[in-house]
This record gives structure tokens, sequence and C-alpha cells, in this order.
């Protein structure tokens, strides 16, 4: 029975990097290096494991994000119930946009263009309707203290942060472990089959989305809490639905640390890009493609992936020659 | 609100817009006909080709209608390119990875020109650009005039090339049954390119046709391409008619919800057409059964 | 006579403008094997599906151990206690022999541990103690037919499709196999099995269905289905049965 040793290690790890790096941009850096980890853990319970490929999980992100913010600006909710209940939300959008499309069976292909359809769609309603501030934008009151959950050191934003990645690696490394992980896997594997063995793919899908929606919804809580502003480009926009792929891909899709490598390489690329290029808009994002790219080709299971590849590839016999069954499949 | 004199030329405007959609969407539903991909790609290419044509005009001087036939061929060797060099060796034959692939690609190129020409809207001046054609119940723009008729003599030359040549067969019967075409001999990847090269091509005309009225920024490719997905999923992924009758049922559907309901909600008009077609019949008007 | 496991009741579906499955009835007596033979494109595999609920019938009813399962979608009825296998294997290729087995076990079995235990006997029954830990993708074709089979009667089922099971495996890897279908049968599972192979058809069925175009053509014990000039003619083409009859009779 895998063990939650290695887990229970990198985070003790992280945990301890506030006490000796005391740089606020670094500690910064690191800050959103993980956000964006916790956003791709999200992506990854979806798509990585059940292979089902969302191009707008900036749907999930936006609404985490403004339902805190709008029921601590408008409602006067307290930050913490807001961030749980955005996270809820998004948990119930996964819910909701999973039971319509996969009820419809789409895959591949449609079901990432009907998330990016869902993404857009409440991009632009976002950017007009009067509740979120429209054109103008949701801005945070700035209120320091815990109790608000805006923290007046970056380390404690740090902290917490990684507690919220902490979780969402358990919730991979549960998900991983339990019948609905084996289902889930058979179901990107092969769906018709996995029927045949009793697997009612269309629960499994929606409820792996649910997962995905709360896991992503609460990165961009965070991401409410720590930057005070959001809009609907920032909410809903296409950078956060490609980051948080990108970081499952490179990472490696299926794996519980994928998104957290994959994270800590995209980012640490766009900085070195910012440093060596300087800061403009779109150079980031180019290599972000780019890299997508090479990884498909180069590497397409990631960095983990690869890893643990490599492992496989010593107690290996070559593969069967197989191309016509390969192409019977298609 | 409802007079004929306001109804009128919202429907034909919306038919005139129809017709530049349909160029896009013929070439999204080429692709998709062919490479059984959608490829995000798309509306990136169309930006790019938008940045072409606006070049084309300050830097050479060319007429966006004269650069078309400079830009259509040039934008069909970079789709036949990319297919070929990147998509195709890269996604490794699975269709996932494509999805992934052309994603990545859209990415760069839109950042690129982000990148490169910040992110301020153009246009150009032309001289036709206002001038209309009086219809008696309206005015009609020029530049609007001439790319619905281009889209149909497109639309024709592309069937002509389809039917009557050996490329044109070649892609049929790899759309068809792409095991079958392999066995007797056509090289899949060069028909695959071929086609990418074709949809790009389409929407380099497209480009051409738009600039004299429309505006250059690094966005509006990815604007054009969701109403053109929404086409090419209305009238079935893969049907040419279902592309080109769906553009006009969408562009008079946005003309006239653009008319009641401003700009930003008439796109989300669009958009939950989109969603609601995909939700219930996938598969779209004209379309194959998936 | 034995109430049959499976009913199939004057079941048609069409495809397109072609009537793939054309009124066909069968039965499956429990504790059985009962084989369907035919041409190639006669409708089997459809027919398969059309049982297992991959494909909707168009018209008629089919009756499991006494309730009526038509248009149930496949997982419920792998819950209900039917596995099949398919004609072009389909393993998981991402995973190991044993993670592709446990899927099947875990549909009576939640806890891993258990389910576990269960794809290690299943597989151990099938002869792959060896290769449990083997990426599925790099077994030979009749190892994963073996894979196939485990991965099925790791669901428990009280019936059995086998689509081909034997097509694409040598005579020493049928020779190696007929046994073990035998011995499921001798378990109690009832076996409802489509084979081109007439051999393994002739030494395993008790009962067979001759389908073609769509129509159950002739129906009855191995040895008299081998001598119905109806199953010859559509096997052999027209006139064929009159030919061979005639050469018979000299």
């Amino acid at each position: 029975m895998k063990s939650f040793a290695p887990t229970a290690i990198v985070i003790a790890v992280l945990a301890a990097v506030p006490l000796v790096v005391q740089s606020n941009a670094t500690l910064n850096f690191l800050v959103v290096t993980l956000m964006i980890a916790l956003a791709g853990q999200g992506w990854n319970i979806l798509g990585g494991y059940g292979g089902q490929y969302s191009f707008g999980h900036a749907a999930f992100f936006g609404t985490g994000a403004y339902v805190t913010a709008i029921l601590q600006m408008r409602y006067g909710v307290n930050a913490w119930p807001g961030f749980a209940i955005g996270i809820a939300a998004g948990a119930a959008l996964g819910a909701v946009i999973g039971a319509m499309t996969f009820r419809s069976g789409l895959r591949g292909s449609y079901f990432a263009l009907v998330t990016l359809a869902f993404a857009e769609v409440l991009r632009i309603v976002a950017s007009v309707a009067p509740i979120t501030g429209a054109g103008v934008g949701t801005l945070m009151k700035l209120e320091l203290g815990a109790r608000t959950f805006q923290f007046q050191s970056r380390a404690a934003f740090y902290w917490a942060i990684l507690a919220l990645v902490a979780v969402s690696l358990v919730i991979a490394g549960l998900v991983e472990r339990s019948r609905f992980g084996t289902w889930l896997v058979a179901v990107r594997e092969n769906e018709d089959a996995a029927s045949a063995l009793g697997v009612d793919a269309r629960r499994v899908k929606t409820a792996a989305m649910t997962i995905s929606g709360a896991i992503t919804a609460a990165a961009g809580c965070f991401y409410a809490q720590y930057f005070l502003f959001i809009d609907s480009g920032i909410a809903y926009g296409t950078w956060i639905s490609v980051e948080a792929l990108l970081t499952a891909i490179i990472g490696g899709v299926g794996t519980v640390f994928g998104p957290l490598a994959g994270a800590i390489v995209v980012k640490s690329l766009g900085e070195a890009t910012r440093l060596l290029i300087g800061d403009a808009p779109g150079l980031d994002l180019i290599i972000y493609g780019a890299v997508l790219v090479l990884v498909i080709w180069i590497m397409p299971r990631g960095l983990i992936g690869g890893i643990a590849d490599t492992r496989k590839v010593f107690g290996r016999r070559k593969p069967a020659a197989t191309s016509i069954e390969k192409v019977g499949h298609g | 609100m409802l007079s004929a004199a306001i109804l009128i030329p919202a429907v034909l405007n919306g038919l005139l817009m129809g017709a530049v959609y349909a160029l896009v969407a013929l070439g999204l539903t080429l692709i998709y006909g062919v490479l059984h991909i959608i490829n995000f790609a798309h509306g990136a290419l169309l930006s790019a080709a938008l940045f072409a044509a606006f070049f084309a005009f300050k830097l050479l001087g060319l007429d966006p209608y004269v650069a078309l036939f400079l830009l259509a061929p040039l934008f069909f060797a970079i789709g036949y390119g990319l297919q070929r060099f990147v998509i195709g060796p890269a996604s490794h034959g699975d269709d996932r990875n494509m999805l992934l692939v052309t994603l990545g690609i859209a990415v760069v190129i839109e950042n690129a020109l982000l990148y490169g020409f910040r992110g301020d809207t153009r246009t150009i001046d032309v001289p036709y650009a206002f001038q209309t054609f009086n219809l008696g119940v309206t005015y009609l723009a020029v530049p609007r005039v001439v790319g619905f008729v281009a889209v149909f003599v497109v639309a024709l030359a592309l069937w002509l090339l389809m039917t009557f040549t050996d490329v044109g067969r070649a892609i049929r019967a790899v759309a068809k049954e792409k095991l079958g075409a392999q066995l007797v001999g056509i090289d899949v990847g060069h028909v695959y390119a071929m086609t990418f090269g074709l949809g790009t091509a389409c929407v380099a005309i497209a480009a051409c046709l738009l600039i004299p009225t429309y505006y250059v920024n690094p966005g509006v490719g990815n604007a054009f391409v969701l109403v053109a997905f929404t086409i090419v999923v209305l009238g079935g992924m893969g049907s040419v008619p279902g592309a080109v009758i769906g553009a006009f049922v969408i562009g008079v559907v946005e003309s006239l919800s653009g008319l009641f309901l401003g700009e930003s909600l008439g796109q989300i008009g669009i958009f939950l057409i989109f969603i609601v077609v995909l939700l219930l019949r996938p598969t779209g008007l004209f379309g194959a059964r998936a | 006579m034995v109430e049959p496991l499976l009913a199939v009741d004057n079941v048609s579906c069409w495809f397109g403008g072609l009537k793939a499955v054309d009124g066909a009835s069968l039965s499956a007596p429990p504790g059985r094997i009962t084989a369907l033979i035919g041409p190639n494109g006669a409708g089997k595999t459809t027919l398969f599906s059309i049982i297992s609920g991959f494909v909707r019938a168009r018209e008629g009813t089919i009756r499991y151990a006494g309730q009526e399962i038509t248009g149930k979608p496949p997982h419920e009825l792998a819950r209900l206690g039917i596995a099949r296998t398919f004609q072009i294997v389909q393993p998981f290729v991402g995973l190991s022999v044993r993670e592709n087995i446990l899927v099947g076990a875990h549909l009576h079995h939640r806890a891993r541990d258990t389910a576990l235990a269960v794809a290690d006997r299943v597989g151990r029954d099938l002869g792959l103690t060896d290769m449990l830990d083997r990426p599925a993708d790099t077994l030979t074709v009749a190892t994963r037919k073996r894979l196939e089979l485990a991965r099925a009667l790791a669901t428990e089922p009280k019936l059995l499709l086998l689509d081909e099971v034997l097509a694409g495996l040598n005579p020493t890897e049928i020779r190696d196999i007929v046994p073990v279908i035998r011995d499921l049968c001798r378990r109690g599972i009832t076996i409802l099995m489509i084979e081109h192979v007439m051999q393994a058809v002739m030494s395993l069925a008790e009962h067979v269905f001759v389908l073609a175009e769509g129509r159950v053509i002739a129906q009855g014990a191995p040895a008299q289905i081998a001598q119905d000039p109806h199953v010859v003619e559509a096997y052999l083409g027209h006139g064929a049965a009159a030919k061979w009859g005639a050469s018979h009779a000299q």
C-alpha cells in the first residue's frame, strides 16, 4: 500500500522554506507558484486522472474568486466562510457542467470546446454584470489581519497556500488509492471497456469534475485574498486555463506531484524570461505555449511521468508489435 | 424598434457578416472533417493573417483585395508547414495531444502578436471602406458585399478542387477512411498538411476581406473563431453546406441580438446557442453521426 | 425444461438504412455453453452489443434471470452479472495487468486490498501470475485475450459473452484456452460465445445458433448444424448446399 510519506516529506520541506528565505520577492514568487500548482492539481484530477481535457478551468478559478470577493464586499460575510463557500461554488459548478456535458456524452475535442465556451460566457457576464463591478472589477477592502484572511506577513500567506496544496496532494493520493480513482483511470483509458466492467462512466466523470472544480476554485479564492483585486480578465481569462493545464502536463498528468513540479518549472521559466528579456505583455505565455508543444512532443508523460517510465523501462520487455490492433481502435 | 427600416438592414448586414464567418468556419470544418480534430489555433491564425494584411497595406502599399492573392498561398504554406512539421510529429497521432498542441500553437501565435505589436487596435484606410451600394431599402457597405461574393467564389473553388482534382479525391478518401487510403498508397501526412493549409488559406482570405471594415488586434481572431466554432457545431462538424448555412444563420442572429441586446450580451447569445447545441445535438444540423 | 438465463426475443436494430439485426431470437440455458456462429457481417457482434447494452434494440426484448433488461446501459448489466469480452481486445493500455483485472474486481469489492486479492486470484486462474506487474501493452495477442477474459471474470459474472475470444490465436494457443473456457462453464458460469473456429465450437458448445444477414437461420446441436443445408448455403454461397449434397450422394 503506497504511503503518504513522500507527501509529508515534501510538505515539511516546503514548510521550512520561509524560515530560511526572507526576501519578499522570493516569497511572493513561491506563493504564486503554489497557487498555480493548486489550480493545476484541480485540473489534474479531471484531466490527468480522468483524461477529460478541460480548456476552460478558468470557470472554476474565477467563480471561486468572485464568490468569495462578492460575499465579503457586498454581503459582509467573513473571509473564512467566504472562502469555504467559494470552494463549494466551484464544486457545484463542476457538478453542473459535468452533469450537462457528460450526459450528452461529450468527449475529446467537444469537451474541450464546451469548457472553453463556459469559461468565455462567464467572462463576458462578469465583464458586464454590475455585481462583479463590470469593467472596473472588484476591489477588496484592505483590512489586514487573520480574521479577514489578509495576513500581515507574506510567510503567513505562504503557509496558507501550502496548507491548501497539501490538502490537494492528499486528495490526489486518496483518489489514486481508491476504487473511485481506479474507475476514473479506467474511464480515461477506455470508456467502453470500463462500462462493460460495471463502471458508471458518467457518474465517475462528474464526480471528478466536482472535485476538480472545488480545488481550482480554492486557488481562485486564494488569489482574491492575496491580490485583493479581480476583474473578468483575471478571474476568467485564458491565462489561468492555460497555466492550470500546463502545470499538470509538464509535471506529469495523472500523478500526485505532477502539478507541483510543473508549476515550479512553469513559474521559474516565466521568471527567468522576465529577468532575461524584460517584462512585456504576452512574453511569458509565448514561452508557455512553446513549452506545451515541446513537452507533448518530447515527453508526453511530463516530468514525473517520465521518471516513472524510466524506472519501468529497466524491467520491461519490448512491446509486442500491435500496429494493426492500434489501428483497429481508431 | 421593429420597423422594417431597422430590421432589413440588420438582417442584410447579418448575412454579409455571415459570409465572412462562413469562410472562417469553412476552414475549421474542413480541418475537422479530415483530421478529426478541432483546430484551436484557427483564431490565432486569423489574427496573424489580419496583421499580415495590415502590414501588407502599410508597408507594401498593397490593397487588401490584392494582398489576398499573396497572403492566401503564403498562409497555405504556413498551415501546411505547421501541420506537417509541428502538429503532426508532436502529437504522435494522439487526438488528445493534437488538441493540446494546437492550443499551444494558438497561445504562442497570439502572444507573439501581442508581444510584437502590443495590444493596440489598428485599422487601415482604404478609399472604398465607406462606399456603399444603394439598394433602395438600405445601403450596403461595398467591402461587405465584396466579401459576400468572394465567399461563394471560394466555396465554389473548394468544391471544384474536392470533386475534380486528385488532391481533392485524396482528401476525401482520407476523410472517409484513413486506413483504406493508406493502404492504397495515399500519403496521409501530406493530405493532412494540405487540408490544414487549405483551412489556413481560407482564414487568410477571410482576413483580407475583413480588414477594410474591421479592426486589428491580437484578440480579434479569437472572438471570430469562437463564433466560427459555434457555426461549425451548429452546422455539423465536417459538413461544408452546414458551415455555410450555419454561418448565415449565426450572422443574422448576431446582428439581430446585437440590435436588441447590445454588443456584449449579443456575444453571450452566440455562446449560449453554442453550449445548447453542443449539449443537445452535438452532431449539428448536417453533421455525420459522431 | 430449465428456464434460460438469457432470452433474446425478436430483436432488431438498424444502422443507417441497413437492418443489422432482423428479428433475432436466441436463448442461453444456465450453466451451459451456447454458440452463435455465422458468416462475416451477419450481425453477431451487433447482437452482442445489443445484449450487453452498448447498442439499443429498436424492436424486441431481452430477458435475463427472469427480468427484462432491454435498453439497460452496460454498467448496470455488469452489476447484474453480465460480462463481455470484445472482439478487438481493449486492455487498459496505461495500466499493468493486475491493475486491469483490478478494475473488474472492484465491481463487487470496494476495498482495494480485497479487490487486489481477487485480481491476483483471477490472474492466477488464467495463468497470468508471472505477468501481473507488466504493463498491459507489452503482452502478446494470446495473453491479451487471457487478460480480457480475466478482467471480465473478475466481475463475478453469471453470464459471460465471449466475442471471438479465439480469433488470432494459433492452434497451440487455442488448445490451451479451450479447457479454460470449459472450466468456467463447470464453475457454473453460463457462456454465450461468438466463434469462427469451428472445431472449438463443435467441441465446446452444446447448442448453436446460426445468424446470417441479421436473422437466425438455424439452431440445434453442433452436429445437426453442420449438416443443415441452410447453414452451408449461408457460409458457402448460393447453390453450395445442393452441390455438396450432390457430391455426397455419389
